[in-house]
């Protein structure tokens, strides 16, 4: 037995050498869990990469928390939904500039039988606002992402606190856009979701698009490269390469054609 | 849940036909936590071994710290892992966060008091029975720990494997300093909560019988070990 | 040292001795010298301060007062080098019970062939030729206990002291202890047994220590001691009756 486990240790200890630590160049983009779990990223990074020879590492978190691991230098390019904090992170010298790649938009899901009566609308601040009053259960993210930044725009713009309602029929999740897609189908709540992400849901329940369309549910992306200055150690030119490749006609055609269940998720709106 | 079970069947197939993706994820697991448990028994067996024999102020204090380490949130070593890590942190410039290596360290860290409360139990046990005998024989307090160890060999094996069993299964660590990026650092716990949160549950499922079925290898070879020792008269008293 | 010209163990001496605990004497040895060949019985009933005793001899316990001397040197590491224990309940390593032998003589340095030669030596001298490879620990209580005597006699010690080794034996076991204890004893090894079964003293006691409460109460030759006890003690023990 003890023979045999040294030479299971040896053998694994060879295996591990085998761990993937590649040397071929790379880069770490921050991004949000939306661009990873509807599959673009997935479907528009071997394109680039096999260009380049660049492998594209992404790390799938809440814009939030992109943001904040972008600041700590542990990232060469951010791509995340959320303008006005991209803009203070490139103000505050973190990034060097932003630009605008895409955009898809947000939708309003919820149970079936609609107890708020909000289906077929497309005034997105008038269906929370019956939402509100439905006392209906109404499940948010509650992560600092950029969809929750989007949810507390349009709340706001109906003179609502939910956040009041916290434990009520206000349920912050604190979880990515899927974990909180579990909880409102589970529970049959009311939801704001990105489209994206709603489509490539595989878990949706009794859960559909009741509310979309309105203009103020667009989700502009933006990419930043992140400042080498402040992090010597940030893959400048490979990072740019990916910028010029996103922003630039290649990168852009590739975004839209991407599809899920016959329709387009992303529309590309580079400058 | 209307299609969930061709969708889990999907899942198991993809599994039992050797799906190439899903091998790597599950040899990059396997990979990555044997490692971390070795490094974690290299660093923690001796440990342990020392907190049992030798005699020293502070002794107990630091056993209580050993054993408290080993309640330690998996989420916070993670953090605390990511901000040395990190390049605004100590250890910036290796460029190790969000490799695997990372995440061996993470799992070392989580580890290591395991392995050291354990072998400090085991051992401490084993020297209360073979002190006066050891003494006897001439065997100093510093020479009696590689007998001791030696002796305690089947429960450190078993110590091995829990360690083995908590890296495996541990999600919040790895996934703030690996990242959960594709091919790179994406393990089977990484990959359950990714799918969980694209509401792919068969598929999280699917992996989550794999780890069972890890967890069940282990204790298996945990009771075959036990009953081993029992047979031979190798159990401690 | 082992003594040049007769080729037996030098003389043990315990003087002052004195160990106590919470105000409570437990052992008060003012002179015993141990000076023959033995085989020397401790003898006395449980708490007679008879192990202690033993423990001081062999230097597993320090006295709080007095000294134990070897051939007027106070016990050093070489002298206890030269000695050899084996407790009431036999430790044995968990390994074979080649590897429990095998143990002791790497520590003398001995070479691998040399070392198998005498370990099949001392397996038949202990009866347990055959098992080698089977786990020690799965041994009976008396073969056991004969491991544990063979590896304190593979230290070739000039003494071997034993704490009631065969208190928890059946006759039989007993009888196999107690003649590799008299072969020990033939060979020129000096015996320090402790016992509370006179019988047993009275087959293999040369010299009898008897203790009681802490005290040694009456140090002889076996046959004085058993047959004419000078003390009080001595005679209501070697009758058969409860001493508290």
């Amino acid at each position: 037995m003890i023979p045999d486990f040294i030479r299971a240790s040896v053998l694994a200890i060879g295996l591990t050498t085998g761990i993937g630590w590649a040397e071929e160049p790379f880069i770490i983009v921050q991004s949000t869990t939306s661009t990873q779990n509807s599959g673009l990223l997935d479907y528009i990074l071997p394109g680039f990469e096999a260009e380049t020879g660049i492998d594209v590492r992404v790390v799938a978190v809440g814009t939030g928390q992109a943001i904040r691991n972008s600041v700590n230098g542990d990232g060469d390019v951010l791509l995340v939904h959320a303008k006005p904090a991209e803009e203070q992170f490139v103000a505050d010298g973190w990034g060097v500039k932003r630009f605008d790649v895409m955009y898809n938009d947000f939708v309003l899901v919820g149970p079936k039988s609609d107890p708020a009566k909000i289906k077929g609308g497309s005034d997105i601040v008038a269906a929370l606002a019956a939402v509100a009053s439905s006392e209906a259960p109404f499940a948010s993210r509650g992560d600092d992402s950029g969809t929750h930044k989007a949810e507390m725009r349009h709340w706001g713009a109906t003179g609502i606190d939910p956040t009041g309602a916290s434990g009520t029929w206000y349920r912050e999740a604190g979880a990515g856009m899927g974990a909180t897609l579990n909880v409102a189908s589970g529970m049959g709540a009311y939801i704001l979701t990105d489209r994206a992400t709603w489509l490539s849901f595989g878990n949706r329940g009794d859960l559909e698009i009741l509310v979309e369309g309105d203009p103020r549910l667009f989700n502009q992306y933006g990419v930043t490269l992140v400042n080498p200055e402040k992090h010597p150690g940030v893959r400048a030119s490979a990072g740019q390469r990916f910028i010029d490749w996103l922003i630039g006609p290649d990168g852009q055609a590739a975004i839209a054609s991407y599809m899920l269940d016959g329709q387009q998720l992303f529309f590309p709106n580079a400058k | 849940m209307q299609g969930f079970a061709s969708e889990f069947n999907h899942a198991l197939s993809l599994i039992l036909n050797g799906d190439a993706e899903l091998w790597a994820i599950v040899l990059l697991s396997l990979q990555v936590s044997i490692f971390a448990v070795l490094i974690s028994a290299v660093i923690g067996m001796p440990v342990g071994a020392a907190l049992a024999v030798a005699r020293f102020p502070g002794r107990r204090a630091l056993i209580i710290l050993v054993n408290a380490l080993m309640g330690f949130p998996p989420v916070v070593v993670g953090l605390l892992v990511y901000l040395m890590l990190s390049r605004s942190g100590p250890l910036g410039v290796l460029e190790l966060l969000y490799t695997p290596t990372a995440m061996i360290i993470a799992q070392v860290v989580l580890v290591t008091p395991i392995m050291a409360a354990l072998t400090r139990q085991v051992i401490e046990m084993l020297a209360e029975e073979y002190s006066e005998q050891l003494r006897s024989l001439g065997v100093s307090r510093l020479a009696s720990v590689p007998v001791l160890l030696w002796d305690a060999r089947l429960a450190l094996v078993t110590a091995l494997l829990a360690g083995f069993g908590r890296a495996i299964a541990e999600v919040g660590a790895v996934i703030i300093v690996g990242g959960n990026i594709n091919h790179v650092t994406r393990v089977m716990t990484t990959t359950i909560a990714l799918e969980t949160s694209k509401g792919n549950l068969a598929l999280a499922l699917a992996l989550g019988v794999i780890l069972i079925g890890l967890a069940i290898t282990v204790n298996a070879m945990v009771s075959a070990l036990t009953l081993r020792a029992e047979r031979e008269g190798l159990r401690h008293a | 040292m082992r003594d040049v010209v007769t080729g037996t163990p030098g003389i043990l001496e315990v003087s002052n001795l004195s160990i106590t605990r919470d105000g409570k004497t437990l052992l008060e040895v003012p002179h015993l010298c141990l000076d023959g060949p033995g085989p020397t019985l401790i003898l006395g009933p449980n708490g007679a301060g008879k192990s202690l005793l033993l423990r001081c001899l062999h230097g597993l316990i320090q006295p709080d007062r007095g000294r134990v001397c070897q051939n007027g040197v106070v016990l050093n590491a070489d002298h206890k080098a030269r000695q050899a224990m084996v407790f009431q309940s036999p430790v044995l390593l968990r390994r074979s019970v080649a590897a429990n032998l095998d143990f002791v003589l790497k520590r003398q340095s001995m070479p691998r062939i040399l070392r198998k030669q005498r370990i099949d030596a001392l397996l038949a001298e202990g009866g347990l030729d055959g098992k080698a490879g089977q786990p020690a620990r799965s041994l009976s209580g008396g073969e056991a206990q004969r491991l544990a005597i063979l590896r304190a006699l593979a230290l070739e010690p000039e003494t071997l002291f034993l704490d009631e080794p065969t208190s928890a034996l059946d006759p039989s076991a007993t009888q196999m202890i107690e003649r590799m204890v008299l072969r020990a004893s033939a060979r020129g090894v000096r015996i320090v047994m402790v016992t509370h079964d006179i019988g047993q003293a009275r087959r293999l006691a040369s010299d009898i220590v008897m203790m009681q409460a802490g005290h040694v109460v009456e140090h002889g030759i076996a046959q004085k001691v058993l047959n004419e006890p000078e003390s009080d003690d001595s005679r209501r023990y070697l009758a058969g009756g409860l001493v508290t």
